[in-house]
């Protein structure tokens, strides 16, 4: 079954629809937790800890965080390896272009591609800045993460490179999670609309809740 | 009406192609495209050179061997298909762009004519029912659901003219292959190769060298019979009940 999946089109659609989705629930959890940073630094800071001990006793310290870890690489890798080769795909069944133009298909559409390959370089520069404190700016702080947030968004870059990808990741969503219910088979005729519409509330949500964080420090509500 | 054409021209599968100009004069706006077409070459064949090569049968929108892209437009600015097309969706003056379906499955033969025989071998893998020959049976013995029979009539109406692979970004064959898929599969008749049939058809169009779907939606609104998007997604639902059987065998 895991050969078919993987061999046919429809199934590769399929690995890209779950692993979505998977991201999809994880960014939610995450933009939530990240509003906390409005209740100042003591609430973020124990709030950041506590996804330390998740599962104590059971789990020991970190081992729910390195499980939830674990989970997101393979539905980064699963997602971005089947993007590519479908990519790869879609690009030779269509090699030669048509000499009459046509504007085609809504903005969100048309930057899937792209959109996926920005938020991918995102991802690499948010865990160096802000996980491993690599390109962080300013002396990075283990277990201090307030603080953290605070020097990233004080930079004008850091603040521009979060608010582009966050834009792309609304567009990202908007289109993705009403195709992944399409590729899993759940949309229908009387779905379609419902779908269309949590489609465009979750990205407007999960764009919105992400950039108050950057505008919360820029506007000195957050310091 | 006078129209400047700009079509193109492919001498064979291995020649280069490009589009060529021309003008022609006297064209009446109830006057089908393919008609005009017909004009432009009576026009080539008296000035001696060679005439546009396309693709046309029943000229009355049913038989899908008319395959044109006009403007950009698969079957061009009207949802129907080119045959069907008149004159009278352009204005006098016009410049008209005429290219064929561009697909790698679906290689120019000559001018405007393509190979669309990828279709056929997608129909061959799974777009059949088993049936025992003989004299017809009553049609009562099976009985079929209003829903379940206006569900396969809809698709069924496809022609498979190609238009949605043409219309796709992808070049995909998505939306033919799940017409053909859902006609059969909600049928009492097509349900002993249910799972083989979407599992087959699916693969032979990925051998076929058609992409992927993106759900631009391009192909739904390109059809001329109005097959919807959310064919795709019966199929999809289709594919995977009949994935997890086959894991399940």
């Amino acid at each position: 079954m895991a050969r078919t999946l993987w061999d046919s089109s429809v199934g590769k659609k399929t690995v890209m629809a779950v692993s979505g989705v998977i991201m999809l629930l994880y960014l939610v959890a995450h933009m939530i937790g990240n509003l906390k940073i409005y209740f100042g630094a003591g609430e973020f800071n124990h709030y950041a800890h506590w996804l330390r001990t998740v599962g104590e006793p059971f789990m020991h310290y970190e081992w729910t965080l390195w499980l939830i870890r674990i989970v997101l690489v393979v539905a980064v890798v699963a997602h971005a390896t089947s993007a590519y080769q479908l990519s790869r795909r879609d690009i030779k069944a269509r090699p030669s272009k048509y000499v009459h133009k046509k504007p085609r298909a809504s903005y969100a559409t048309r930057t899937m591609r792209w959109g996926g390959v920005i938020l991918g370089l995102f991802i690499v520069w948010h865990l160096l800045d802000l996980t491993t404190g690599t390109v962080h700016s300013g002396g990075f702080q283990e277990g201090h993460p307030y603080q953290n947030v605070v020097d990233t968004f004080s930079t004008w870059y850091g603040d521009v490179i979060y608010i582009v990808a966050m834009l792309a990741l609304g567009l990202h969503i908007r289109h993705g999670f009403w195709s992944a219910a399409q590729t899993l088979g759940v949309g229908s005729r009387s779905r379609d609309r419902a779908l269309k519409t949590l489609a465009n509330v979750l990205a407007l949500l999960l764009t919105a809740g992400f950039i108050a964080v950057p505008v919360g420090v820029m506007t000195g509500v957050v310091s | 009406m006078k129209l400047t054409l700009r079509v193109w021209r492919q001498k064979n599968a291995d020649a280069e192609g490009a589009m060529s100009t021309y003008e022609v004069d006297d064209i009446s706006p109830d006057m089908s495209f393919l008609e005009m077409l017909d004009v432009l070459n009576e026009q080539l064949i008296l000035s001696g050179e060679e005439p546009v090569a396309f693709d046309h049968d029943c000229r009355e929108g049913i038989c899908g061997a008319c395959s044109l892209v006009i403007n950009g437009d698969a079957h061009g600015p009207e949802r129907t298909t080119t045959c069907q097309l008149h004159m009278r969706s352009f204005r006098d003056g016009d410049t008209i762009d005429i290219e064929p379906w561009r697909a790698s499955a679906f290689p120019v033969i000559k001018d405007l004519v393509v190979d669309r025989s990828a279709f056929d071998r997608i129909i061959q893998a799974g777009g059949y029912v088993t049936a025992p020959t003989g004299s017809a049976p009553e049609a009562h013995a099976t009985p079929v659901p209003k829903a379940d029979a206006d569900f396969a009539f809809e698709h069924a109406e496809c022609i498979g003219c190609g238009a949605c692979v043409a219309a796709c970004p992808n070049g995909a064959a998505m939306l033919f292959t799940s017409a053909k898929v859902n006609h059969l599969n909600v049928l009492p008749q097509g349900a002993p190769e249910r799972e083989t049939r979407v599992l087959d058809m699916v693969a032979q169009m990925d051998a076929e060298g058609f992409g992927g779907c993106t759900l631009t939606g391009e192909c739904a609104t390109a059809c001329p019979k109005g097959i919807p998007l959310v064919s795709i997604t019966s199929m999809n639902k289709e594919w995977l009940r009949a994935t997890r059987k086959a894991g399940k065998r």
